[in-house]
């Protein structure tokens, strides 16, 4: 039987995940890409945590973050395909102009 | 019982504030004017019905109720909650205050129509013409609030709102800078005023909080007054010179305070300069503004604050002395000036000292009749001068004019019965009101020096007769002094300035009748108790009750009467039979004319010891070490460089410029936050 906290734990495998991701990589591609897996971490807890209290308010915020996340996917490739252009790389540690 | 509350009341005032506001946003929205009829219409229509409509409530109120107990009341929503204690904004109309409304807005009306005829010319190309009706409209509601308020808080609103529209209607022809300075000096000049009547507001509401009673509301303040008639305020000794040192009766002092608003609002010794000044605006103003109505609100004020007055009678002395004084010293100005406004302006400040006077003797509704008599009469000979300046093209001095009478007849008329008015012969109604007042004076046994009060009173009689048949003979008799190229183009002006003339003779000549004084109405007509408005204005301000023989008054009154036809006479001897005698005369008491002519040095010896020394300490002290010194430098350069000097030292240092440490710090915030949140650290 699978239970609700069986969910939370995948749920924050897949958060930390994306957090170490964001923390360790330097390619600005992989660290979109994580930016996703820790939406995605939290939609899934919203829908476990939805279906475990049986209404839907979980599951519309979940709609809501898909949204929001594909607007994002927009800008975030948008300004990635900027940074190439004008550095040539997609290592982050390049990007470091706006400092003291 | 009868039902006091009357909610038509609010749209008195606020109609003329529709006018104001309509024609307000349009110009601050729309480059052009409205059309001309509109402006018109919203301009003049809004007063007039302000007009009927408080014509139809007074005669309710004069109708509904008996005798006692007139009074109804419009309250619109609590405007202050603290405690105990509630402001409401509500409106009250009482004896007192249905006289006002109707002067205000009958005679407002009238100036309404004669400026159609009086603005229209030099505004045809800018926007001046809705500009001035938006700015007279937004008077009229700001009047009628100072005079409708049920409260000394929605008095204090109409009182500063008026002096304000002064302000903008005194320097309307804003492109001359000394219009400009004119209505900057009666601002700052009031300003001193209203200090006093604010700190009048705090005494008078915290002695009654302290009674219990936390109230300005008047009836309630009327009824509980003698709760703290006994409270004395202990003086500093710095004031051990003022008389009845080291303690002052509370009312004594709040009365004092409210009386140097009055000063200043309705131009006394020693705030009486800006007044003069204020002829700067256009005619219609001066007239409205500056001698119907605004310039009364004074006067009402200490007829509505009676019942503490009456308590104070320090207060009251001195309010008699102030007015008798000011009548005096503005009337021997008036004696010599030149410019035809100006004539007019110190007229206007004397008669303001003869309602104080009246006032002063608790006389209150002598001052109200005067008050009255004063806006018809004062209307007029504003308005009739308007029309001799047009006439004139824009010359406003009488050495300029002269020979008018016959290029303008039905002003000539006009005036000549508001100069006549003025003098106070019989039967014009200022005859009436001033022998109210003389004999109110000469009555007034329990105010100090009242005889020495009463000679003055007559002196000013005699003198107001004069310095105003001076005006009408030098304006209307004689030669023509204009320069040749105006002579020929001197006409009468058209109907809608004549009307409102014609309408304010008429009433400067019936007028009297409203309070014709018993001994007259019983003696002549038949009529006992003939003075109706004193007995209609006994429940809102009690005046003093002399019992008197109709033979002293008679006798009294033919004295007034004789020494107003000695002016009548020194004047017409002077200026119209004998003209060549008034330089010889000016020649053999040159130095006393030179000091009359300055105006006493009043405007220089303020000058020199209070605008000067003010303008250099705010220049040495408040411009150059608070304002740049401390506050530019210190405060606003000193904490950008506070700032500056800790970013650069060390601060900086957190922007390194690599994404992944913004990331991390972000983290570690929300982590802590979470922990927060979820452990209650």
């Amino acid at each position: 039987m699978i239970e609700p906290w069986h969910y939370q734990v995948v749920s924050a495998l897949l958060f930390m995940t994306g957090v170490l991701g964001v923390l360790i990589r330097r390619n600005v591609i992989v660290m979109a890409m994580c930016i996703e897996l820790m939406l995605n971490g939290a939609n899934l807890s919203l829908v476990a945590f939805s279906r475990m209290w049986g209404n839907h308010d979980g599951q519309i915020f979940v709609f809501m973050v898909i949204v929001v996340a594909a607007v994002e996917v927009a800008v975030g490739l948008a300004i990635i395909i900027r940074l190439i252009a004008n550095r040539d790389s997609l290592n982050i540690e390049d990007t470091n102009l706006l400092k003291w | 019982m009868f039902d006091h509350v009357n909610e038509s009341l609010r749209w008195i005032p606020f109609l003329p504030l529709i006018g104001a506001m309509v024609s307000g946003i349009w110009l601050i929205f729309a480059r052009n004017e409205l059309p001309r009829p509109l402006v018109i219409a919203l301009g003049c229509l809004t007063p007039i019905l302000a007009f009927a409509l408080s014509m139809w409530c007074v005669f309710q109120l004069a109708t509904t109720f008996p005798a006692g107990e007139r009074f109804f009341t419009d309250n619109l929503y609590t405007w202050i909650s603290a405690g105990d204690f509630h402001a409401e904004l509500s409106f009250l109309l009482d004896p007192l205050s249905a006289v006002m409304i109707l002067v205000v807005t009958g005679v407002g009306s009238l100036i309404h129509i004669y400026s159609i005829g009086y603005m229209d010319e030099d505004h045809r190309d800018d926007r001046g013409f809705q500009r001035f009706f938006c700015y007279m409209n937004l008077f009229t509601f700001l009047m009628l609030m100072l005079v409708l308020g049920d409260n000394l808080l929605v008095l204090f609103v109409g009182w500063e709102g008026v002096g304000l529209c002064s302000y903008l209607l005194i320097g309307f022809w804003y492109l001359d800078d000394h219009n400009a300075m004119c209505g900057q000096k009666a601002f700052v000049v009031n300003r001193i005023g209203d200090f006093g009547f604010l700190l009048g507001i705090f005494v008078l509401f915290w002695a009654f909080f302290q009674a219990g009673h936390p109230t300005i509301e008047f009836h309630a303040m009327r009824e509980y007054v003698g709760e703290i008639a006994q409270r004395e305020v202990a003086l500093p000794a710095w004031l051990g010179f003022l008389p009845g040192f080291p303690t002052w009766s509370l009312l004594t002092l709040a009365g004092l305070l409210f009386f140097l608003g009055a000063c200043g609002k309705s131009a006394q010794l020693p705030l009486y300069v800006w007044l003069p000044d204020a002829m700067a605006g256009p005619t219609p103003v001066s007239a409205l503004i500056h001698a119907a109505t605004m310039v009364t609100a004074g006067v009402y004020m200490v007829c509505r604050l009676s019942f503490i007055y009456s308590l104070a009678p320090g207060a009251l002395a001195t309010v008699a002395w102030v007015g008798g004084l000011t009548a005096l010293f503005a009337a021997t100005i008036a004696l010599c000036q030149k410019d035809i406004k100006k004539i007019l302006a110190y007229s206007t400040v004397s008669q303001l000292g003869y309602m104080f006077l009246a006032a002063g003797v608790a006389s209150y509704s002598a001052a109200i009749f005067h008050l009255v008599t004063h806006a018809f009469f004062k209307a007029l000979l504003f308005l009739g001068a308007g029309s001799v300046i047009l006439g004139v093209h824009h010359e406003q001095n009488i050495d300029l004019m002269g020979g008018l009478r016959r290029r303008m007849p039905w002003t000539h008329l006009t005036f000549l019965v508001g100069v006549l008015t003025i003098a106070g012969l019989p039967p014009f109604a200022a005859f009436f009101s001033k022998d109210e007042i003389l004999l109110g004076v000469n009555l007034a046994h329990d105010v100090p020096g009242h005889m020495v009060l009463w000679g003055m009173a007559l002196v000013t009689a005699a003198l107001t007769a004069c310095y105003m048949l001076r005006l009408y003979f030098l304006t209307f008799t004689g030669e023509c002094r204009a320069p040749i190229q105006v002579r020929s183009h001197i006409r009468e002006q058209p109907t809608v300035i004549l009307g409102p003339l014609f309408v304010l003779a008429g009433l400067s000549v019936l007028g009297g009748l409203a309070g014709l004084p018993n001994a007259y109405g019983e003696t002549f007509f038949g009529i006992p108790r003939s003075n109706s408005l004193y007995y209609f204005l006994e429940e809102s301000a009690a005046s003093a009750h002399h019992e008197v023989t109709h033979a002293r008054e008679f006798l009294l009154a033919g004295g007034a009467v004789l020494i107003a036809l000695a002016g009548v006479a020194t004047a017409a001897l002077l200026y119209y039979y004998r003209t060549d005698l008034v330089p010889k005369l000016t020649a053999v008491v040159r130095p006393l004319y030179r000091l009359v002519w300055n105006k006493y040095y009043v405007d220089e010896l303020y000058q020199k010891t209070i605008v000067r020394p003010l303008l250099r300490v705010s220049d040495a002290f408040f411009y150059r070490t608070v304002d740049v010194r401390i506050i530019d430098r210190i405060g606003v350069d000193g904490t950008a460089k506070v700032v500056r000097d800790i970013a650069d030292r060390g601060l900086k240092l957190a922007q390194t410029g690599l994404t992944q440490s913004y990331v991390f710090v972000m983290l570690l915030g929300s982590v802590i936050l979470i922990a927060y949140f979820v452990r209650g650290l």
